[in-house]
């Protein structure tokens, strides 16, 4: 009796722990133990979704593409184009702000309230919590929330957990992005006003008022618009564009001026704390 | 080959099974999960001690929990059926089975009735405890006891098949999921 008040007090400890803060005992470890078996079985199920992973690729080069200079001509012969030679001396007038690591899907789930991914990427390739993560065509996945040595968990955006913040291609109305648990195709936009105008089929993407998102990057699509009259907020179904069941690679965001900002952020609070007084 | 060997493969083949296969499947609905895994612990042999029983729960749990990032989650609902197991054995079946003729609990040593509702009672516990965790953190009262009903269902037919399709001889050889 007394055992089994001890092992359940531990289970759920470990429970609760875990939710709130993501962290529990030997979880690096158990992290670099399962990633090896599941870098394994993925080498198998990698061939199940080659397919959807190919034309996703070759969609991300044909968007490529259309960007390169070459592709424009310029009617009037006088028109050179110049380069701007500021941009590239020596005062540095450009900051790099975020940073591009590939890495590879290995464990995927979609049945549960709350789904996780692992990469097989981690800590020794420069992974880091609060990363987001973005999938091989350039839709939202997710953002990492613990790594060990050589693998990390990323929290998917099919998590009850996982707030993301969006806003609309048109209008840049801004609001958030839940999952309800339902149904692993579609998410839900929460916050926008119903005077904003929203039809289906719209995009949606990530906000520009992100620590851990690069802005602009495509969430999903409006499938659904309903109003709650009680609020005058919509109720908007976003049909997601990452595909949960059949993510392969992906890209690891690193935002490198998110400490300044959230540095940033901590010096406001205290001067208008010091204010008070 | 010994239990302990015998016990050590069938925890590594649930488990994986339940990981790489049950926990994979194209997602049907939000209320149908297929769970498996727990079976290791109906399937324990009748001697085990109650003290081991529960740290064999503990470990079941945890190593699940583990590889689908949800630390304590099943690890509490497998304590749990590990430590009520005992109680069930001694009310559902005579001392005669458990102590003498058969070996482990299956549904040709005990009869398919008094297996299925020993199954049915520790499927319904499992469930029940993993999705009030579960509930705590996320979802309304209906869908809690939707999902514990559907779950649990699931849970049974996989079981049956299970049964069906690995009859267990119980002397000389062991056949798992």
């Amino acid at each position: 009796m007394l055992t089994f008040l001890v092992l359940q007090g531990i289970a759920l400890w470990m429970f609760f722990r875990f939710n709130r803060f993501h962290r529990t005992v030997f979880l690096g470890v158990a992290n670099e133990l399962t990633g090896s078996i599941n870098s394994q079985v993925d080498k198998v199920d990698d061939y199940f979704r080659l397919r959807e992973e190919n034309r996703r690729v070759h969609r991300m080069n044909d968007s490529l593409l259309n960007l390169l200079k070459t592709n424009y001509n310029f009617p009037d012969t006088g028109l050179q184009v110049v380069v701007d030679s500021l941009k590239f001396d020596t005062l540095k007038t450009e900051y790099r702000r975020y940073v591009y690591r590939d890495a590879k899907v290995v464990y995927n789930s979609v049945n549960f309230e709350n789904n996780y991914l692992q990469l097989s990427r981690g800590a020794n390739n420069g992974v880091r919590d609060n990363m987001a993560v973005i999938n091989s065509d350039g839709a939202i996945v997710g953002v990492v929330i613990n790594v060990s040595p050589n693998f990390s968990q990323v929290m998917g955006l099919l998590h009850t957990k996982s707030r993301v913040p969006a806003m609309m291609k048109t209008s840049l109305a801004a609001g958030t992005i839940r999952w309800d648990a339902a149904d692993p195709r579609f998410l839900t936009l929460d916050g926008i006003s119903k005077d904003v105008e929203i039809n289906k089929g719209d995009s949606v993407l990530t906000s520009r008022y992100s620590y851990n998102y690069p802005p602009g990057f495509l969430i999903g699509t409006i499938a659904e618009v309903k109003v709650d009259q009680a609020t005058g907020f919509y109720l908007l179904k976003v049909r997601s564009a990452t595909d949960f069941t059949s993510i392969q690679q992906v890209f690891v965001v690193e935002n490198l001026q998110r400490e300044e900002q959230l540095q940033l952020n901590t010096d406001t609070e205290n001067i208008l704390n010091q204010d008070r007084r | 080959m010994s239990d302990l060997i015998k016990n050590i493969f069938r925890l590594a083949i649930f488990i994986l099974v339940q990981v790489y296969v049950l926990n994979k499947i194209p997602h049907l609905h939000r209320f149908i999960i297929p769970y498996l895994y727990f079976v290791f612990i109906l399937w324990l042999p009748f001697n085990t001690p109650r003290l081991s029983l529960l740290f064999i729960g503990f470990i079941t749990g945890l190593t699940l929990d583990y590889f689908k990032l949800t630390p304590g989650l099943h690890t509490a609902a497998c304590v749990l059926i590990a430590y009520i197991r005992p109680f069930i054995i001694g009310i559902l079946i005579s001392k005669e089975v458990t102590e003498l003729t058969f070996h482990e609990p299956s549904p040709r040593g005990m009869g398919w009735t008094q297996y299925m509702i020993y199954a049915f009672i520790l499927t319904l516990l499992h469930h029940t405890y993993l999705v009030l965790l579960e509930w705590l953190q996320f979802g309304s009262f209906l869908d809690f006891l939707i999902k514990v009903g559907s779950t649990t269902a699931v849970s049974m037919l996989l079981i049956t098949t299970v049964e069906l399709m690995f009859p267990r001889s119980l002397k000389y050889r062991t056949n798992t999921a």
